[in-house]
């Protein structure tokens, strides 16, 4: 028999295989409201990751700006959307060759921590993820970037 | 090609197209003719030099400048956004060079103003204008930019010059050793750049001894700023002033080099030599940068 250890959604999206300890990072982006009802598993076993953290949200659809923040915090993530408790839709996440206005640049010398302008990255490299701001020309590591919320 | 902002931005044809440009200026082949045409100088950092520089290249191609001086890259202070200054200036010239401590200040400008905009340094990040010159102060002087040999000394960490120089002599095959003091070194991001392009490099920590091979020694000055310890400074200083009695030996087309302001890393003597290029490399600086304002308003047919 399977072992469900988190309820199912009858609609909604979960957000599975996200890397332990990441998952503080990705609900902050996720702008939840206090009526929305979330069901959080951490550490439960995985065949692809050993042990993972899951998400599980009823009736919500991510936007492309939740869905480009996941992929840089836990590019491992699987994204699942379920109607009537079936899978309509399972998709693994990719970090976006452009990220526009998701993260902060940490170059304090940097034009967009002087004005308020959009932060614009270019992803120099998957593995480990990097990106180049295109205004100061710095790369860093996925890691050493902040998302903004 | 609308704008200057970044050696990032341009392909070698690009690079080689500036020199050819520039070439032509030097030798009057070609005379542009920039009557009517105003180039706003925003200087936001003081760079006595840069500014004089393009300003001489503006007034000699037949143009005008009007300059803006201020300590801060925006105008934040009197409540009117960095945008809008700029959008304002736009209204008035048709080119702003642009002069910045912020990093990305200039690329910013060209997505707001729809004039060209050349970069004339922005913090640590770029100095386009600088490498073009450079290089074509290499190229005037060896013949070509390929296959050189070329040490870099000095501050290579804080050096936007050295770095945006590197960069664009990557393209070329270049072998470098870079001579600087341990805690001044190349940054590691240079460095992996060059490295996955398969270009050679050294880091030497001595001037001395290592110069008999090379087509081209680019010196710069170390900051006495830069060591925490002044005594540090003084123990280590010689071995980054180049002497003439260093340059025997060296290859007859040998060049020294240095972007100026010296101060004492390149010591007089070596002025008389035939190695010494530097004054002429600020000369070449005025024909590369009436190249690049002809070819961004148009000017080459």
């Amino acid at each position: 028999m399977k072992q469900i250890k988190v309820n199912a959604i009858k609609n909604g999206t979960v957000i599975d295989h996200i890397t332990t300890g990441k998952i503080r990072k990705v609900l902050d982006i996720l702008h939840l409201d206090g009526t929305d009802i979330v069901m959080i598993g951490m550490n439960l076993s995985s065949k692809k990751l050993g042990r993972k953290d899951i998400i599980k949200i009823e009736n919500k659809e991510l936007s492309e700006l939740e869905v480009n923040s996941i992929a840089l915090i836990a590019p491992e993530a699987t994204l699942i959307i379920i109607k009537d408790f079936e899978v309509v839709k399972k998709s693994s996440l990719k970090i976006p060759e452009y990220i526009e206005d998701i993260i902060s640049c940490p170059n304090p010398k940097c034009i967009t921590n002087e004005e308020r302008i959009i932060s614009k990255f270019k992803l120099t490299n998957d593995e480990p993820a990097q990106v180049r701001c295109i205004y100061c020309e710095k790369k860093y590591l996925i890691d050493e970037v902040k998302i903004k919320n | 090609m609308k704008n200057l902002i970044s050696m990032r931005d341009l392909s070698k044809k690009e690079i080689l197209y500036f020199m050819e440009i520039a070439e032509l200026i030097e030798k009057g082949e070609l005379i542009p003719d920039m009557k009517g045409k105003l180039a706003a100088l925003l200087f936001f950092e003081p760079s006595t030099r840069t500014h004089f520089s393009f300003a001489t290249a503006m007034k000699k191609i037949g143009g005008q400048t009007i300059t803006m001086r201020g300590t801060s890259g925006t105008s934040a202070k009197k409540g009117e956004t960095f945008a809008d200054t700029l959008q304002t200036i736009a209204q008035y010239a048709e080119i702003i060079i642009m002069r910045s401590p912020v990093e990305g200040a200039a690329r910013f400008a060209s997505e707001v103003v729809d004039i060209p905009v050349v970069n004339a340094g922005d913090g640590a990040n770029q100095h386009p204008t600088q490498a073009l010159l450079d290089l074509y102060s290499i190229m005037k002087t060896q013949g070509t930019l390929e296959n050189l040999r070329i040490g870099v000394a000095g501050d290579l960490k804080f050096g936007r010059t050295v770095h945006s120089l590197v960069q664009a002599m990557s393209e070329f095959h270049p072998k470098f050793k870079f001579i600087s003091p341990s805690f001044l070194k190349m940054p590691a991001y240079i460095k992996d750049d060059l490295t996955e392009k398969n270009i050679e490099f050294e880091e030497l920590s001595e001037m001395t001894d290592n110069i008999s091979d090379l087509d081209i020694l680019y010196v710069t000055r170390i900051q006495k700023e830069r060591f925490a310890d002044l005594e540090d400074y003084e123990k280590v200083k010689g071995s980054y002033i180049l002497e003439k009695s260093m340059l025997k030996g060296v290859k007859k087309n040998f060049k020294v080099m240095h972007p100026l302001p010296r101060v004492d890393e390149i010591s007089t003597n070596v002025d008389n030599t035939e190695y010494a290029y530097y004054f002429q490399q600020a000369k070449n600086g005025v024909y590369m940068r009436q190249a690049i304002i002809t070819i961004l308003l148009g000017g080459v047919k």
